[in-house]
């Protein structure tokens, strides 16, 4: 037990500390490694808490399909650093103003927590114990289940987003030649190729 | 606490013994991947250091050691270092969870498939680091494509595990090995015929999609974009010179063996014997591992003799216009099969 506490402690510290350094590096492609630095750690304390297929999931998304599209947009960018930083003071009363009110509203939530008693239900009564379900079995049976419509619901929005994504970012441009596989595997010698009997002397008009 | 530290002690012996075999195994594939494209070549292959230059991996890496580390003017110098760690640990880091052997295993974790999906696909960062951090124009392309080629196949092979967990019911590795102990060979009758249980046939054009985006997602040949030679010189790698320069060729091979050993756990039923009768049972599974393995591999280095290299936007296309709709296929027409059937595992 006192290793898992040790280790907690560790996780913590760096994801902290990442989380920190994301804001505070001067590159930010080193922002979006330190990013990375801290999911990662976070899946480190899921796995401490037995979590380990939200662990693994929050590296398969967010690390390896986020943070690469993340890394790749941040890369391409030419950013003066010294510019954006000139109007750091003429922006400051705002972004202050701004931090304030979520920090008052971050401890008004917190101050008023309290579980609602259908959910201190469900905790006192339906979680499988770890010997008897997978990690992954319990989180299908609750998510199939009883929240299927929700998870209905958010594959619909998440269709959604696609289809706005494709709808904004596609255009076809006119005159511009395009490969077609079927058309090219489909063509045979007879459509491709005209053979000529050339006469010596004359060549083809 | 006596007993704790006897526990990391093993699970320290464990690591090395896995690591110093994997490394000796990774040189001789690493050979013999260069005698198989030199045979299909009709060239000799490297067979001057040692008999049959059964040396000459040992003598690369004495040479890359030895040679000094240039580290260009306009670097960043932290990133461009840890680009080959990264591609080298996490590359080790996915064999801790692979099943050589019946209870053979470092760490037999219930998500271990998932865990392999999630550190293989953090082997972008390698080439992605690598790639900016030479502050160089050849690098930074290879790194552009890299990027998007890894997440295109990325999810054509999730989709291909997906299928391959809807027949065995778990995600742990040794247990999709062990489910593929019963299956066709019985259903017809011939239970000796062990390897007609495996999942290569009933799931046979995921075995293929997955072999493909094998070698995409580990940079080979025929998709070996990032650092393709005719027009990036070295891609993502040009700048790297020595011991960082081994890294990333280690990691690769790394990657690649794991890739192997997944599609062996996977498809072709891990340690198993392919026929249930006297003499193969008699061979212990890790040798029957390492011989399908060494297939996998040969396989991953035939392609690499013989299929020239794909066009960026032909690699494109087969990723997300045939494989993603042909796997997505797959996985609603095996879920629709299994439960029509009532063959599903773990059904309840």
């Amino acid at each position: 037990m006192a290793i898992a506490g040790l280790f907690f402690y560790l996780f913590s510290a760096i994801t902290v500390a990442a989380a920190f350094m994301v804001i505070a590096s001067r590159n930010p492609v080193h922002s979006v490694l330190f990013l990375i630095l801290a999911f990662f750690n976070s899946a480190g304390l899921f796995i401490l808490m037995g979590a380990e297929f939200l662990a693994m999931i929050l590296v398969v998304v967010y690390v390896g399909a986020v943070a690469v599209l993340f890394l790749f947009v941040v890369m391409m960018l030419d950013i003066d650093f010294t510019e954006l930083r000139q109007g750091m003071l003429q922006y400051l009363p705002v972004g202050g103003i701004i931090g304030l009110i979520l920090l008052v509203e971050l401890i008004f939530v917190l101050g008023s927590w309290a579980l609602s008693p259908e959910a201190v239900a469900t905790i006192a009564d339906k979680a499988p114990e770890m010997a008897n379900v997978t990690n992954t079995e319990a989180i299908g049976r609750i998510l199939y289940t009883k929240y299927v419509y929700l998870f209905q619901a958010a594959g619909i929005v998440l269709l959604i987003a696609m289809v706005g994504a494709i709808v904004l970012t596609l255009r076809h441009k006119e005159g511009v030649k395009r490969q077609s596989i079927p058309q090219q595997v489909a063509r045979t010698p007879a459509t491709a190729i005209e053979v000529r009997k050339v006469k010596s002397g004359e060549g083809l008009s | 606490m006596y007993e704790a530290a006897i526990t990391v002690a093993i699970i320290v012996a464990q690591s090395v013994a896995l690591l110093v075999s994997l490394l000796i195994i990774i040189a001789y594939l690493l050979l013999a991947d260069r005698k198989i494209w030199a045979a299909v070549q009709m060239r000799r292959g490297p067979n001057v250091v040692g008999p049959f230059g059964l040396l000459q991996s040992f003598a690369d890496l004495l040479k890359f050691v030895l040679k000094e580390v240039v580290i260009p003017d306009g670097a960043n110098k932290g990133v461009f270092l840890l680009a080959p760690l990264v591609t080298c640990v996490l590359a080790l880091a996915g064999w801790a969870v692979i099943p050589v052997a019946e209870n053979w295993v470092i760490a037999d974790i219930n998500v271990g498939i998932l865990y392999i999906f999630a550190i293989s696909s953090l082997g972008v960062y390698g080439v992605i680091m690598g790639g900016w951090a030479s502050n160089s124009k050849y690098p930074f392309l290879g790194a552009l494509r890299s990027a998007a080629q890894m997440v295109s196949y990325e999810v054509s092979i999730g989709f291909v595990i997906i299928t391959v967990l809807l027949c065995a019911g778990t995600l742990n590795l040794s247990g999709i090995v062990m489910t593929q102990k019963t299956g066709l060979a019985d259903m017809i009758g011939l239970p000796w015929l062990t390897f007609l249980n495996w999942y290569w046939l009933p799931l046979l054009p995921m075995f293929v999609v997955f072999f493909v985006s094998a070698l995409a997602e580990t940079n080979r040949p025929p998709f070996d974009l990032p650092e393709a030679e005719s027009e990036l010189v070295a891609g993502f790698m040009v700048e790297y010179s020595s011991t960082p320069y081994l890294m990333f060729m280690l990691g690769e091979y790394v990657s690649i063996t794991a890739m192997c050993a997944m599609t062996v756990i996977l498809f072709m039923g891990g340690w198993l014997p392919p026929l249930d009768i006297a003499p193969f049972t008699w061979v212990p599974g890790i040798f029957w591992f390492l011989g399908k393995l060494c297939l996998v591999f040969f396989m991953f280095a035939m392609v690499k003799a013989i299929v020239p290299r794909y066009r960026y936007d032909q690699l494109m296309r087969l990723g997300w216009k045939v494989f993603l709709p042909l796997s997505l296929f797959y996985v609603a027409a095996v879920a629709g099969f299994l439960v029509a059937f009532d063959l599903a595992p773990g059904g309840s």
